[in-house]
């Protein structure tokens, strides 16, 4: 792809250099010389604002890393000073803060187009897995990078995510406190949190050149999605795809400036200026918007699948939403790239691009939540004014306990009693309570919620209050529509597209009419 | 397609980022302050009643830890001096905050109003020469005096609840100065045990007694000393404490955008410039 | 962009507006990154609370005749010496023109507005001129003064290089009196 060198060196100091070391010749083949599809959309300039995203993050870190103080006691208060005292300290940590929401966002946007345009398929395959391996770094820098302010959120945050290792069966709990570095989160954790922080952005830029290397070996994918055949289909990437992202990252510095100068705080957490404190959890824990959808993903699964249990389930699934994109050039079945040309695929690709955003929605919200509204009821019987008489009963057995207490209902209530209540004392002895004549009563509470229903409960029975011994509750509780249920949809979703719709699909769909070349549909 | 995706991924995100805490109480009041606009700017004569009020009535429980008195009188702050030159007497006459045109910033070590203000306090120390402990008037480097040494005193001293610190109050509570101030007014009077009845706080019930208390804090400026004003006054400086640069922000904030508007033009004008004649 | 080499179709007044684009669009892009970089340095400046740390008071009466305390102001030590009328004499003795640093005494010890000082109190910067390790007082030195152990200078009783390496004299550092027994050093 990349062809014979077009470099030649002009003057005498550049070819002197160019024997020895040939960096302007590398910079001048992949960055000026460098042959780019024409019909690149702006879709294709998020590439340039991650670089930008990177080198930012980078410089102003090590900036703040001369104020920051890693330490329980001091962290809160660095962070303090910096805003207040460092010379443009206030700009420098707001930017970091604000950069970290707008590397994400460019990352989720690189990614989608990834996903529509086909940009894992043969011969990219390492070129995804690359930028994948990006991606998870990512995510860790940013889940250790939010740990370091020592806030509320940084505490509870960092205690849940690392209690997630825990659910791994048999050494989980080894790893736990390896990671951090005792049985809690503390001094230890903050100073190798920070330690790491500093390093992990390092290796992604390694990763990054080698997914630029891998980028410039098998070519940049196009709008198309078919490959490079001629010098017609490109042009030199500068000026052409230089200007085009010069000018598309301009527009992104805007909505940047715009979070750091005007909304510094809009994207994160008010609960993380409030210090660290060990004693007490925040009313509700979240991660940064950014990990929300795969915090939904980690909530959704509630039950217990055989010998898993829910914990180790959710953290299966989570991990299992990121890992399924390392395979998913295998997993895509279609000779078609672009889905440009897939008429199903694209609103498949919508469905999942709006239920990526759902569960986003769904890890800000509390789990319990109900989104549909349910009628919850129960009825309540008792009778007042009767005779009560108390006995005390004895089964034979364990096993024929239920068998004794069905006789012993049966016959009270031939014997006339209104109503009887069998209070199990232990595996074989129970005591029986029961009421003949008196007033039956019955009556119906209706409530929003389970908890309001309890209280409707509670309210009746004080109500009635000593006029009967007791009340036989019958509670209907009808199935709710919850954040969870929702999340569980949307997650059954997220991994049928990979697993199932894109596999067959590829196979069934029939496409529509891919051009020859890419240079035909524009120039026509 | 993917364009109106990005842009509701980005109002998605945005409202996740804001999304309100699941609470009984009442949505704090809207008070429409002065700094709240992207150009707002603070009510410095409302900052310094404030403090006043901080001074007099919160600070006997309440600690403000993250500041020090300099801050008052450094450039952005409510107490910041400037040596204006008077042309018709020819003299220089001190004036708050930065003056319309002209001025000489006062150096904070040398303003003689933070210096008295912080003066007022005993601050804990350790004698050099003695190596005892001892309290001596304040300096305008030290940090707001804490009314308390640590967590579990505060806590003994105020049956068990903890006042927490104030520096940046406004950023740790959803709903910011409005819900400082709605906080302060929204008392009913009623009590339950040993707390209070407040309609704007989660649960409902606060531990804090009710603090203000009309005309408990004389004002020299002829403001009215109503609870009211009170609470929006002490709403305004705890907005200031939390965010003393927000002044500096907005102003840069102003010059970066239309800067960057205009480079965005200018590359685009670039960009079309390049790719005439080539079709993509 | 620079290398764009235009195909000249346009003609010379494209060309022109072509160029124009081009070197206005290169020089606010030149303008912004270096606007970029300012906060970015200007950060490494001692931050506010660095600064206000520029005062230290003393108390004087604390420091009987012949001792000397040393205080930090700004980070650095500070001695505060009370001298003895011996010390004083040989400080004031008018031996001073040939030295490497000539000063008189009555200038290190005016306080920083220009006043004249008390001649028992002498208030120095204690860092030595040379490369900066703190000299003792030794009594009964051959000058009478600080001796810096590092590189071997010597210091009268007024603080002026005597002998050694030093380049100068221990600087004073600015003070006033505050009351009679208090000083406030910066």
């Amino acid at each position: 792809m990349s062809g014979p060198s077009t470099y030649e060196p002009k003057s005498g100091l550049t070819r002197w250099l160019d024997k020895r070391l040939p960096i302007i010749r590398l910079a001048h083949d992949s960055f000026v010389a460098y042959p780019t599809p024409r019909n690149l959309n702006y879709w294709w300039t998020f590439g340039a604002m991650l670089s930008l995203c990177l080198v930012v993050q980078i410089v102003s870190g090590i900036v703040l890393a001369m104020h920051y103080i890693p330490h329980v006691d001091h962290a809160f208060a660095s962070v303090q000073r910096i805003d207040r005292d460092v010379p443009y300290g206030w700009l420098i940590q707001n930017i970091h803060s604000v950069g970290a929401s707008m590397f994400f966002l460019a990352v989720y946007i690189h990614m989608f187009r990834g996903l529509y345009y086909g940009s894992y398929k043969a011969p990219r395959e390492v070129l995804w897995i690359l930028g994948c391996i990006i991606y998870a770094l990512m995510v860790v820098t940013g889940f250790l990078g939010y740990t370091l302010p020592w806030g509320q959120m940084s505490f509870w945050g960092a205690t849940v995510i690392t209690n997630i290792l825990g659910a791994v069966p048999f050494i989980g709990e080894s790893i736990q406190v390896w990671i951090r570095g005792g049985g809690s989160i503390d001094q230890p954790t903050l100073n190798r949190f920070f330690s790491l922080h500093y390093l992990l952005p390092f290796v992604i830029a390694g990763v990054v050149a080698l997914h630029v290397w891998a980028l410039h070996e098998s070519g940049q994918n196009n709008p198309t999605g078919v490959e490079v055949k001629s010098k017609a289909d490109t042009v030199a990437f500068t000026p052409y795809a230089t200007a085009k992202d010069l000018f598309a990252t301009t527009l992104f510095l805007i909505l940047f400036a715009t979070f750091v100068f005007y909304m510094p705080n809009a994207l994160g957490h008010a609960d993380n200026y409030i210090p660290a404190n060990p004693l007490q959890t925040p009313p509700e824990i979240v991660p940064e918007w950014y990990l929300l959808p795969f915090y939904a993903v980690l909530r959704a699964i509630d039950f217990n699948i055989g010998p898993i249990d829910s914990k180790l389930g959710g953290v299966i699934a989570m991990f299992a939403s990121i890992g399924v994109l390392f395979v998913l050039p295998w997993l895509d079945t279609s000779k078609v790239r672009s889905m440009r040309y897939r008429p199903i695929a694209r609103q498949f690709f919508l469905i999942f691009v709006v239920v990526c955003l759902a569960l986003g929605w769904c890890g800000g919200q509390n789990p319990g939540k109900i989104l549909l509204p349910a009628t919850f009821s129960a009825t309540l019987n008792w009778v007042e004014g009767g005779q009560v008489a108390t006995q005390a009963i004895e089964a034979p057995g364990e096993s024929q306990f239920d068998e004794t207490a069905a006789a012993t209902r049966a016959s009270l209530t031939q014997g006339g009693a209104a109503m009887v209540m069998i209070q199990r004392l232990n595996a074989t002895d129970a005591s029986v309570t029961s009421v003949s004549g008196g007033a039956a009563q019955s009556r119906t509470v209706t409530a929003a919620t389970q908890d309001e229903l309890e209280a409707e409960i509670q309210h009746l029975k004080d109500e009635v209050g000593a006029r009967t011994p007791f009340f036989s509750v019958a509670r209907n509780i009808p199935f709710t529509f919850t954040v969870t249920t929702f999340s569980q949809i949307l997650t059954l979703y997220y991994f049928l597209f990979f697993l199932v719709i894109l596999p067959i699909l590829g196979l069934r769909e029939t496409p529509g009419r891919v051009p020859d070349t890419i240079a035909k549909p524009v120039t026509a | 397609m993917l364009r109106t995706l990005a842009i509701s991924a980005l109002a998605a995100a945005a409202v996740a980022g804001v999304a309100f805490a699941a609470s009984e109480a009442e949505h704090p009041e809207d008070h429409p302050f002065s700094f709240e606009s992207p150009v707002g700017s603070y009510d410095m004569a409302a900052v310094q009643r404030g403090f006043l009020v901080y001074k007099q009535v919160c600070s006997s429980c309440h600690a403000m830890s993250h500041l020090a008195y300099r801050h008052l009188g450094e450039p952005g702050g409510p107490f910041a001096l400037y040596m204006v030159l008077n042309h018709e007497t020819g003299e220089e006459e001190p004036h708050f905050g930065p003056p319309h045109h002209g001025g000489r910033y006062v150096d904070v070590t040398e303003n003689p109003y933070v210096r008295s203000i912080a003066s007022d306090y005993q601050i804990n120390d350790i004698d050099p020469s003695t190596g005892q402990p001892i309290e001596r008037p304040g300096r305008v480097s030290d940090r707001f005096r804490s009314p308390f040494p640590n967590e579990a005193a505060a806590r003994a001293s105020n049956g068990g609840a903890y006042p927490p610190d104030l520096s940046v109050i406004n950023f740790a509570r959803h709903g910011g100065a409005d819900y400082i101030r709605s906080l302060l007014i929204g008392y009913s009077g009623e009590q339950d045990g040993v707390l209070y009845i407040n309609r704007y706080f989660p649960g409902g019930k606060i531990a804090m007694a009710p603090p203000l208390v009309e005309g408990a804090v004389p004002y020299e400026d002829g403001s009215p000393t109503t609870v009211d004003q009170y609470a929006t006054d002490v709403a305004t400086f705890l907005q200031w404490a939390s965010d003393p640069h927000m002044e500096e922000r907005k102003r840069l904030g102003l010059i970066v955008l239309a800067f960057l508007f205009a480079l965005a033009g200018l590359l685009y004008l670039a960009y079309k410039q390049v790719w005439r004649g080539e079709s993509h | 962009m620079a290398e764009a080499k235009p195909n000249d179709a346009h003609g010379a007044q494209d060309a022109t507006r072509r160029d124009f684009i081009f070197i206005a669009a290169g020089s606010a892009g030149a303008v912004g990154a270096a606007a970029t970089i300012w906060p970015f340095v200007a950060q490494m400046n001692p931050a506010a609370d660095t600064r206000a740390m520029s005062t230290t008071e003393v108390d004087l009466s604390a420091i009987v005749l012949g001792q000397q305390i040393k205080v930090m102001w700004q980070g650095k030590p500070v001695f505060v010496r009370h001298r003895t009328p011996a010390e004083i004499a040989a400080a004031q003795r008018d031996d001073y023109a040939t030295l490497k640093d000539p000063q008189h005494d009555a200038e290190r010890i005016a306080q920083e507005n220009g006043e004249a000082g008390k001649p028992e109190w002498l208030i120095l910067q204690a860092n030595c001129t040379h490369l900066g390790c703190v000299p003792t007082f030794v009594e009964g030195s051959s000058f009478g003064g600080w001796f810096c152990p590092c590189h071997g200078s010597d210091y009268d009783t007024s603080g002026r290089i005597r002998r050694g390496p030093a380049p100068t004299n221990l600087p004073p550092a600015p003070y006033l009196f505050v009351n009679d027994t208090t000083i406030r050093i910066g």
